[in-house]
């Protein structure tokens, strides 16, 4: 297949997959086999990109034209790549996982559930082989707008009030900041494609540039750099599934990677490294680190633990972007990936344990561990993982995001991610050794693991998350070219 | 020039705010149409006396006639009175309606009619 | 032969076929001649837009008598865009009518409401169509007349005063503009709209050119319901039969901004009376106070279609926002949501209409759990209503790239957020509908009820789809509107 024809097929199949399993919604089998090989064609057609990519190939696309001079285009870059081997590798761990997950809790609507789903990838792709801010636009708010009937899927008044949050802060941030920093750039640099070196050049004084900074940063909700954080922690009303979705597939990772590719491609790390108005970024990535950590660290909830765990974990890959260096810059993105799967892994655990246990507090998981040796076995990697502990994944990009900020003689970022570090473990040890080490308090329902479905997504991950160390090739040699370091 | 040579002016603007003040002030919904096509009248008025030279004739051309007033406003007010027929017919038709269907023609117990509907319509 | 008189024949076809329709009074008939003629006047507004795209201006001397002492009609590419956007209309109402007529509209008057229909037609086309101040006043006298029989055929008895009150409301508008063309013609001695702007220049900063001004302004103001003269819309709009309903919202405040249009930057435009009246400023708070206060209060109506009015005035807002602006980027966005918002209210009220035709209210409380029943319709809505927030990939999301381009353009930050921030509240109102069709469990209104029928969903559809490939293709709204704009700024000094 050639690069263009597997770039048009990822952006197709999706699409394609989301008709179909539209059409097929009566034959619950049939609608899941299309489900799971509408996943596995997208990744093909994906990774057949790949070594294109890593050649220094850059397929492109355009459509047509949605304004004068603005096209609809796509253009694949090292950055998107990566994102778009992620997303579509993992929706398949994450549609085996959904058809156990939604038949072992016997979910309602579990059509419309699939096709938006298949929906939310093909933003997804979208998002991530944009060529220009327009179309990342176009599919970032798609994206938001599939996945509202995703997080509100139980109906109820909790889920609905659930769907005002995320809904709120998504398109207030993105159609009251994002789209007016888009406009602006359009406005000053005559253009919105990415461009290595980025395009606003000299264009802009000090004070705008930093100004422009907040309307992304701060406009991309998606990335949940605080005080925009809140619809995540709200988005948790969703099914297990879902959350996996919004937390390692697509949707918070559109969000970082929109900030990377914002900070590489439009700005350029070269043209803002060292420009006192852009100071700010760094600071409050690290604020949203120490303080989501400590949240986690209070709630009782498993998945509002995991919830917040992502908000620290996603200001990681935002302020190892802001520091500028291009080392930090290689661990942001390889954060992107190690993150997904961590997080993915963890939260397919939390879902696990909820649907053979019927629990979703901490502080009911004492000894879980020898009833659910399995599910927590792989809670366990996906946790150090995020702590940073090798042999997993997180520990790559940690330290990759120290290097960097060694290099440039940031200190102060390095005490930000030592002390995070040791909130990480608080949070998450103290789990994995009440489920081990505590006895199962008394009177407590017999269970086993969760169905067979589950448990293969959940071992394909955690092994994916050690995989990750251990063969880091691919990612790493995609990170250096965005960093624009010889590989 | 004193304050009566411009008198089709002020009798304009007379005409022109009683107008609009009976349609503004009274609640009796013909009383209404009749402060409108006052106010309308104004218009004509406005249109038609500027056109009017003293001393001049219809625009035919004959001997012995220098001065003609111009023609045009009056064929333009024609149209508009046509146009003020139709409005005011039209306003009373409705009128005539409106009483059938309310047993009234006082604005203020339309207004607490409609809202008696609306406190129905919420209730049920 | 044929293509020298298209100009005369936009407003003669239709108005040839209301006494027809009148002699014949046969329902079916009257049905069939008005599709007949809705598609004719979007033909002929299609073939004029081809023509001046061509050649610039039309221009048609009617009965021969050469302008500017006869009337002219005048086509440039700003009304010929004016005029596609209703015979498009027109034409898309035209099969919804027969069922919307049949629902609403004792069957006896179906022929009159189809007479009224094509006359109303015939004046928002002479509105648009006609080069002459006077001519404008009697064309808006005949559209608002047949509008207020129109409104009044509702079936409920508020449509009456509804009618009424708007009847009060259009004509001293009516009035009010014609009092100051008349000021206009004593100071110029003529009543050509492309003569008026040539002499203008000579008598700038005299008084009654000023009071002109004001008089015409206020006038249309409150033809086009900008905010505060808008009392009459909201009730007019919501007791009208569904079609009438979906047309005027469409078209009857559209053509009123037209008129502005063509007084500020056509007629006005190359005095200097703009420098001694902060008209810019004035109608710049008048349209935030639109965008914020009228899409508050849609956001707080109990019935469907009051709810869409209220929004309908917000919109107005923006457009009037990008006349304020008056640059080029923020007039395009204000001629290009001319015609997008006319396609996609449209589309909202044609679907209110269904929702009607099968549930009998337009009441939030008897549309819960509606999408249960009626997905293609609610699905329909939600589309229209995110066009309305102004989402990409819609109509409404073209609009509020300009408008936020031209507010960048003056250098003015807060102008800049204006147009977006107030889109929040639209994503408020919306989602009420979406809250009430979707996460509520269907009332006992709603036992027995069906998908609307294909006859009039599929008017409403071919709007809602419309209004999505207007955010995709641009290329013909944004096109015609830039070169619009550039035409309007032209006439500027």
């Amino acid at each position: 297949m050639s690069p263009l024809a597997a770039l048009v097929a990822a952006l197709a199949i999706p699409l394609i997959g989301a008709l179909l399993i539209a059409m097929a919604g009566r034959a619950p089998n049939l609608r899941e086999a299309i489900t799971l090989l509408t996943a596995v064609l997208l990744f093909l057609a994906v990774a057949s990109l790949t070594p294109h990519v890593l050649a220094g190939g850059r397929p492109q696309l355009a459509l047509f034209q949605i304004l004068p001079g603005l096209l609809l285009a796509f253009r694949i870059e090292p950055l998107g790549m990566l994102f778009a081997l992620v997303a579509s590798g993992l929706w398949i761990v994450n549609s085996i996982y959904s058809i156990g997950y939604m038949r072992a809790n016997r979910e309602e609507h579990q059509t419309r559930f699939y096709v938006c789903f298949a929906g939310a990838l093909g933003a997804t792709m979208a998002i991530a082989f944009a060529g220009n801010l327009i179309t990342l636009f176009l599919a970032y708010e798609a994206l938001t707008l599939i996945t509202y009937p995703l997080v509100t899927h139980h109906g109820d008044e909790e889920a609905k009030r659930g769907g005002r949050v995320y809904l709120g802060y998504l398109l207030t941030t993105s159609i009251v900041l994002l789209l007016v920093g888009i406009i602006f750039t359009w406005n000053v640099a005559g253009t919105t494609d990415f461009l290595p070196g980025g395009i606003l050049g000299d264009h802009l004084g000090k004070a705008a540039t930093g100004g422009l900074l907040a309307l992304f940063m701060f406009g991309i909700g998606k990335a949940a750099l605080m005080p925009v954080h809140r619809w995540l922690p709200a988005a948790m009303v969703a099914p297990t599934p879902v959350s996996a979705l919004l937390h390692a597939v697509a949707v918070v990772k559109a969000g970082v990677f929109s900030v990377v590719k914002v900070i590489v491609y439009i700005f350029g790390v070269e043209n803002i490294a060292g420009l006192s108005s852009v100071d700010w970024l760094p600071f409050m990535a690290s604020l949203t680190i120490i303080l989501a950590s400590i949240i986690a660290l209070r709630s009782d909830n498993l998945k509002r633990r995991l919830a917040y765990s992502t908000v620290s974990q996603l200001s990681y890959v935002v302020l190892a972007a802001a520091l500028l260096a291009p080392l930090s810059i290689v661990g942001a993105v390889f954060h992107i990936a190690a993150h997904a799967v961590s997080k993915i892994t963890l939260f397919f655990a939390a879902g696990a344990i909820y649907t053979a246990a019927h629990k979703t507090e901490v502080s009911q998981l004492d000894g879980i561990g020898r009833r659910m040796p399995v599910t927590m076995a792989a809670f366990t990697v996906g946790a150090l993982s995020l702590i940073g502990i090798p042999p997993a994944a997180g520990f790559v990009s940690k330290w990759y995001i120290v290097s960097g900020a060694a290099a440039s003689g940031q200190i102060g970022a390095i005490i930000v991610l030592v002390v995070s570090t040791l909130l990480n473990a608080a949070y998450f040890l103290p789990i994995v050794y009440a489920a081990f080490f505590r006895p199962p308090p008394a009177g407590d329902a017999a269970h086993g693991e969760a169905p067979i479905p589950i448990l293969i997504a959940l071992v394909a991950t955690a092994a994916m998350t050690v995989a990750l160390f251990f063969f880091a090739d691919v990612p790493l040699q995609l990170a250096r070219q965005v960093a624009g370091l010889p590989d | 020039m004193s304050a009566f040579s411009h008198f089709s002016y002020w009798v304009t603007i007379f005409l022109m705010i009683g107008g609009l003040y009976i349609v503004i002030a009274r609640g009796n919904l013909v009383k209404k149409l009749v402060g409108l096509a006052i106010f309308q009248t104004s218009v004509y008025l406005l249109y038609i006396a500027p056109g009017k030279l003293i001393g001049g004739t219809a625009p035919i051309v004959a001997d012995g006639f220098q001065v003609y007033s111009n023609p045009l406003p009056h064929v333009l007010i024609l149209t508009a009175i046509v146009v003020g027929v139709a409005t005011l017919a039209l306003g009373l038709g409705l009128a005539v309606r409106i009483r059938e269907a309310y047993g009234t023609i006082e604005e203020d117990e339309i207004a607490d009619q409609d809202r008696a509907t609306e406190r129905e319509e919420r209730g049920a | 032969m044929i293509g020298e008189h298209l100009a005369a024949l936009q407003v003669v076809v239709p108005l040839m076929a209301a006494p027809i329709i009148v002699l014949v009074r046969r329902g079916a008939f009257a049905w069939a001649l008005t599709m007949v003629v809705s598609i004719a006047s979007l033909a002929i507004a299609l073939a004029l837009l081809v023509q001046v795209r061509e050649v610039g201006v039309v221009s048609y001397a009617l009965g021969s008598w050469a302008p500017p002492w006869g009337i002219e009609y005048r086509v440039d590419i700003v009304n010929a865009f004016v005029l596609v956007l209703i015979g498009l209309l027109a034409t898309i109402g035209g099969p919804y009518a027969w069922r919307s007529f049949a629902a609403e509209v004792p069957e006896d008057q179906h022929y009159l409401g189809y007479a009224m229909f094509c006359l109303c037609l015939a004046g928002l086309l002479g509105i648009a169509i006609t080069g002459d101040a006077f001519n404008l006043f009697v064309f808006l006298e005949i559209s608002s007349l047949s509008t207020y029989v129109l409104i009044a055929l509702g079936r409920e008895r508020r449509a009456l005063v509804a009618s009424y009150q708007y009847l009060i409301m259009g004509t001293i508008g009516a009035t009010f503009y014609v009092i100051g063309v008349g000021l206009l013609f004593l100071m110029t001695g003529t009543l050509n709209l492309h003569d008026l702007a040539t002499r203008l220049g000579d008598v700038a900063h005299a008084r009654p050119v000023l009071a002109a001004l004001a008089f015409v302004t206020v006038g249309i103001s409150l033809k086009l319901a900008l905010f505060p003269l808008h009392f009459w819309l909201p009730n007019a709009y919501a007791y009208a039969p569904s079609v009438v309903s979906a047309f005027l919202a469409g078209t009857a405040t559209k053509v009123a901004i037209y008129v502005l249009l063509r007084f500020y930057f056509t007629v006005f435009g190359k005095s200097e009376i703009f420098d001694s009246l902060p008209t810019q400023d004035i109608f710049l708070v008048l349209s935030v106070a639109a965008m914020f206060v009228a899409s508050a209060a849609a956001a707080y109506q109990e019935n469907l279609k009051h709810l869409l009015a209220y929004s309908s005035l917000g919109q107005i807002g923006y457009i009037t926002l990008g006349i304020a602006l008056a640059n080029q980027a923020g007039l395009t966005g204000a001629i290009v949501h001319l015609f997008n918002h006319g396609v996609t209210k449209s589309a909202l009220f044609l679907l209110a209409g269904c929702i009607w035709f099968r549930v009998h209210s337009l009441r939030f409380a008897d549309l819960a759990g509606l999408a249960r029943v009626m997905p293609l319709t609610c699905a329909g809505f939600v589309v229209g209503g995110l066009s309305l927030i102004g989402v990409p990939a819609t109509a409404g999301f073209v609009t509020k790239w300009y408008l936020v381009l031209g507010a960048l353009e003056t250098g003015h930050w807060w102008i800049v957020f204006l147009p977006v921030v107030s889109s929040l509240i639209a994503v408020w109102y919306v989602w009420r509908f979406v809250e009430a069709a979707y996460f509520r469990e269907p009332g006992p209104a709603l036992i027995g009820i069906k998908e609307a029928p294909p006859i009039l969903l599929l008017p409403a559809y071919v709007l809602v789809a419309l209004t999505v490939y207007f955010g995709l293709d641009t290329s013909f709204t944004v096109g015609t509107a830039s070169r619009a704009a550039e035409v309007l700024l032209g006439g500027l000094r």
